[in-house]
């Protein structure tokens, strides 16, 4: 039982890890704002457009959220590493982690925001409209705000599952969590470093899990 | 434009590299079939547990539960994969990597059809055991088959993500579909097998999404 626990390995293993924890929040962090920001802007510029000429671009919108709910997301990191320098765009493994991440959660979230926008009833738009708003307006100020209730305890395990995801960066050499502790256990074949990270994944998510959960009784869905 | 067909699309060097990713498919393929139906064989027991277990019980399940989704499924992977050799014990790398997701995804498709239980009226229990049908045969009979419907939106969806789950075998060291591309781009120093490879995840996926979508049947914006 000792090699899995062996004090000595443990505390090699910790410094990298500890650094590991800033890059794994730091990439967890900013994928989840630009995700969320891009799914939201997404799912707005799907609800307002109107009229012949736009019409494609809601079916664009469409095609992109479902491309990116079928791509896993290991498969996009690993094109977007080790594809992409072939057409001679180079991406840092956090650049490319950051992108991926960042287009999978846009993807959810797109769909989580236009679930809500649509489930919005049909007459406030029109109560809203009749009392003089502008189409924007009426979006802004009646139609999202009561859209955005719904979306909060989907959008949240959404953006938990981000944060996970970013142990897919350890594959493309990102020094986070996972990584720092593959390492270390590579150079000391002991399990030691691999538990120790599995703890602080631990002690980061499992609030987070049980919070979704809460979110989900709190304000249930359906 | 050519010079971007002979450096992403190259189908000469797809042609070549087809084997390759037809094993890898097949690599894919057999750890679904592993972990899709385990995930729900283990799902179905969480979930009659957490109903029929007394309320002591089901709170430390779903602590259980949360416990094994706080854990990135790469970091539940890796420790199973690499740690379980250190208590002694190999599973071939199939059967590892079947393990650790099936545990993730058990998870997952537990709390589905728990909520699908949740979502069948008191009433409908009282009605079948008043008929004097027993607490399974209500079950198997009454409660499962409204219950499964009403989240087979969900079921799918979940389904979808185990499938998308199966590409992290690849790290370690499971020749699935993707690891093979990474294979075949090395052997001919061409992204064309990646670019293939993630092509042949949408051909196999696109179409499940396509299916949740027309399950899940929403409400169109007034136009």
């Amino acid at each position: 039982m000792r090699i899995f626990f062996d004090p000595e390995v443990l505390a090699a293993a910790w410094p990298g890890i500890r650094s590991g924890i800033d890059v794994t929040l730091g990439l967890a962090l900013s994928s989840i704002a630009a995700g969320v920001a891009l799914g939201l802007v997404l799912a707005t510029v799907r609800a307002l457009i109107r009229g012949a000429p736009l019409r494609p671009v809601g079916g664009l919108i469409a095609a992109y959220a479902d491309v990116f709910r079928a791509m896993p997301p290991l498969v996009l990191l690993v094109v977007l590493y080790f594809a992409a320098p072939f057409a001679g765009v180079e991406l840092s493994g956090f650049m490319a982690a950051f992108v991926a991440l960042g287009l999978v959660l846009g993807a959810s979230a797109e769909e989580i925001f236009w679930a809500g926008i649509t489930s919005v009833n049909r007459g406030q738009w029109e109560a809203a409209l009749s009392t003089g708003l502008s189409r924007g307006e009426a979006f802004r100020r009646v139609v999202l705000p009561q859209a955005v209730r719904l979306t909060i305890p989907p959008l949240t395990n959404r953006a938990i599952a981000t944060g996970k995801n970013t142990a897919l960066a350890s594959v493309v050499a990102v020094p986070e969590v996972l990584n720092q502790a593959a390492s270390v256990q590579a150079q000391t074949a002991s399990p030691a470093p691999l538990l120790l990270a599995a703890g602080v994944y631990v002690a980061l998510f499992l609030p987070l899990v049980r919070a979704g959960r809460w979110l989900e009784t709190r304000f249930p869905t359906r | 434009m050519s010079e971007f067909f002979q450096t992403f699309l190259n189908l000469e060097v797809m042609a070549e590299s087809a084997g390759l990713l037809a094993r890898g498919l097949l690599v894919t393929v057999e750890a679904c079939l592993i972990v899709i139906p385990g995930g729900l064989f283990f799902g179905a027991g969480l979930a009659l547990a957490q109903t029929l277990a007394p309320r002591s019980v089901t709170g430390l399940l779903s602590w259980g539960v949360d416990l094994v989704r706080a854990f990135p499924p790469l970091v539940l992977l890796v420790l199973i994969v690499h740690g379980l050799p250190f208590l002694g014990i190999e599973p071939p790398p199939l059967l590892g990597v079947g393990i650790a997701l099936t545990i993730n995804t058990s998870t997952y498709y537990g709390e589905i059809l728990r909520a699908g239980i949740l979502s069948i009226e008191p009433t409908q229990w009282e009605a079948a055991r008043s008929t004097g049908l027993g607490t399974a045969a209500t079950l198997r009979h009454v409660i499962l088959p409204q219950g499964v419907r009403n989240v087979l939106p969900d079921l799918a969806g979940n389904t979808l993500e185990a499938v998308k789950l199966t590409s992290l075998a690849s790290v370690v060291a499971l020749p699935d579909l993707l690891r093979m591309a990474r294979v075949a781009q090395g052997v001919h120093f061409n992204p064309s097998p990646l670019i293939l490879a993630a092509l042949l995840y949408l051909a196999l996926l696109w179409p499940l999404v396509r299916l949740i979508r027309r399950l899940g049947g929403r409400a169109v914006l007034p136009a």
